[in-house]
């Protein structure tokens, strides 16, 4: 998965999670939660959802490396760089 | 006797098989109308049900749907409902002063059934297992849901009375404005049960999940065919005022409550008991210092079970065999069983007799069972008695819980 997958891979799954907010204008480098409401239990929402679709297991002390979408890409592209995109709605 | 404050129902809020308000559900009882339908649910396949399709999304967002239970939808579909069709607006009250009473059958199958549905996907990992799991399955959830919706911050929870639950909502919500512990009470059943497939496996396992090549005729009460219950899901909640509350605001009064009574038959795990019956028939009828003749309609819990119909219809001669003006209904028969919600859509059902003078009939009795014959009842077609001034709804559920609930036309 290219980074900019990683980036829509997050989107998608925030997008499952957060179906009431407008995603198009998210960036990269501040805080998710600054941007969209987002509060814990989406965030284990997410982490689960990583794990659901990709296989990847975030321990709970990674969790802050996912605080924005370039944290996601940085933290993830290693773990993510074998797997295919799998977007459920976005696509 | 303790004199205590009259109470009042003010307005209603409602999701059947047969429509999301009281208009709509009364147009179909008085029309006849099914609202049963094929279903299809994991690991049952295809059977029958009764399905609400009310917008989900006109009271609550897309994730707090996402978060939230079914039930919580419903319950929260209905107490809005319930104080629009009442006039209250919550931003002018105390909300301190707001209760919520929901009767539910059983609540957490579905969820618990999504789960390891879940991880099973998973190879029973319980690492997949959800955090929602335990705040979408506490026996509060519908009630506090409801309350997180609407921003309410009184005593709010639900009450496990199996079928009979619907009326406790109702009842315990009286009972909280007489004590003066809310100014606002909103009252009733929700069920989500038909997205559980363990309550359809029940049913079958026990011999008593209705079965028709006519979805339509599969709910049948009285006939001598009939085999079993339709489940389907449902909600109705209504908001109690005291009467003199409900006054000084002018507000519309669509019946007061004027006795209840809830007993056990400490009998059987699922047979319901005549006497049981019969002594809550009368408990109910005592409470509210009422004679058997005084009930103009006596709305019936029957499902369409065979020995469950024969024993409540017994309790019915027991106390209005001689009774010439008590008519007798049933609404399972166009709706299914709504669990946890019965009890309270039925008793809507039949509060706008009051204002169209109507009894609506009991449908699908082709062949009325002898054992069911009970006197007045209406069959298959409208009828209008002399007087209609009263209404008596009894609920009854598994290990031998009965309600009954007295409610009379306003008269003020």
């Amino acid at each position: 998965m290219t980074n900019d997958e990683i980036v829509l891979a997050i989107k998608d799954i925030i997008a499952s999670i957060a179906p009431d907010e407008d995603l198009s204008g998210l960036v990269l480098d501040v805080k998710l939660r600054e941007q969209i409401e987002l509060d814990s239990m989406d965030f284990l929402d997410i982490v689960m959802e990583l794990r659901k679709r990709y296989g990847v297991q975030v321990p709970e002390a990674d969790y802050p490396n996912l605080a924005t979408l370039q944290g996601c890409v940085d933290y993830l592209a290693p773990k993510l760089a074998s797997k295919q995109l799998a977007t459920s709605k976005m696509a | 006797m303790v004199s205590l404050p009259r109470v009042v129902i003010t307005g209603v809020g409602l999701t059947s098989p047969l429509g999301d308000d009281l208009a709509s559900l009364r147009g179909a009882l008085l029309a006849g109308r099914s609202g049963v339908e094929r279903y299809e649910i994991r690991h049952v396949g295809q059977t029958l049900a009764g399905v609400c399709r009310f917008d989900g999304l006109k009271y609550q967002k897309k994730k707090e749907a996402r978060r939230g239970t079914r039930a919580g939808a419903i319950a929260i579909w209905c107490a809005n409902e319930a104080l629009r069709d009442a006039g209250i607006d919550l931003a002018a009250r105390a909300r301190e002063r707001v209760g919520v009473y929901i009767g539910t059958t059983e609540h957490g199958n579905v969820e618990t059934e999504n789960q390891i549905h879940e991880v099973a996907q998973f190879g029973f990992d319980l690492s997949f297992w959800s955090h929602h799991h335990n705040p979408r399955t506490v026996a509060n959830n519908p009630a506090g849901e409801v309350t997180l919706n609407l921003c309410i911050t009184g005593p709010a929870y639900c009450l496990g009375g199996a079928c009979a639950a619907g009326n406790l909502g109702l009842i315990h919500g009286m009972q909280m404005l007489q004590l003066g512990l809310v100014d606002v009470a909103l009252g009733g059943g929700v069920s989500e049960s038909i997205h559980t497939f363990g309550i359809f496996a029940s049913f079958k396992a026990q011999g008593a999940l209705a079965q028709h090549a006519d979805p339509t005729k599969a709910s049948r009460p009285f006939d001598k065919d009939r085999n079993g219950i339709v489940v389907s899901e449902g909600g109705c909640l209504y908001t109690l005022e005291r009467l003199s509350d409900a006054q000084a605001r002018g507000a519309r009064i669509l019946a007061e409550i004027e006795g209840y009574h809830v007993n056990s038959d400490a009998a059987d795990f699922v047979l319901p008991q005549v006497a049981g019956q019969e002594a809550c028939i009368r408990g109910a009828l005592a409470h509210a210092c009422l004679s058997a003749e005084e009930i103009h309609l006596v709305s019936t819990h029957a499902t369409s079970t065979p020995q469950g119909d024969e024993i409540e219809c017994e309790a019915v001669r027991r106390v209005f065999g001689n009774s010439a003006g008590t008519f007798v209904n049933n609404t399972k028969s166009f709706i299914g069983h709504a669990m946890g919600a019965a009890g309270a859509i039925e008793l809507a059902g039949n509060l706008p007799s009051f204002s169209d003078g109507l009894v609506h009939p009991t449908i699908n009795v082709e062949h009325l069972d002898p054992a069911c014959e009970v006197r007045n009842l209406t069959l298959n077609e409208p009828t209008r008695p002399a007087r209609l001034d009263r209404v008596l709804n009894m609920s009854f559920g598994m290990l031998g819980i009965n309600s009954a609930v007295v409610v009379r036309r306003p008269t003020h």
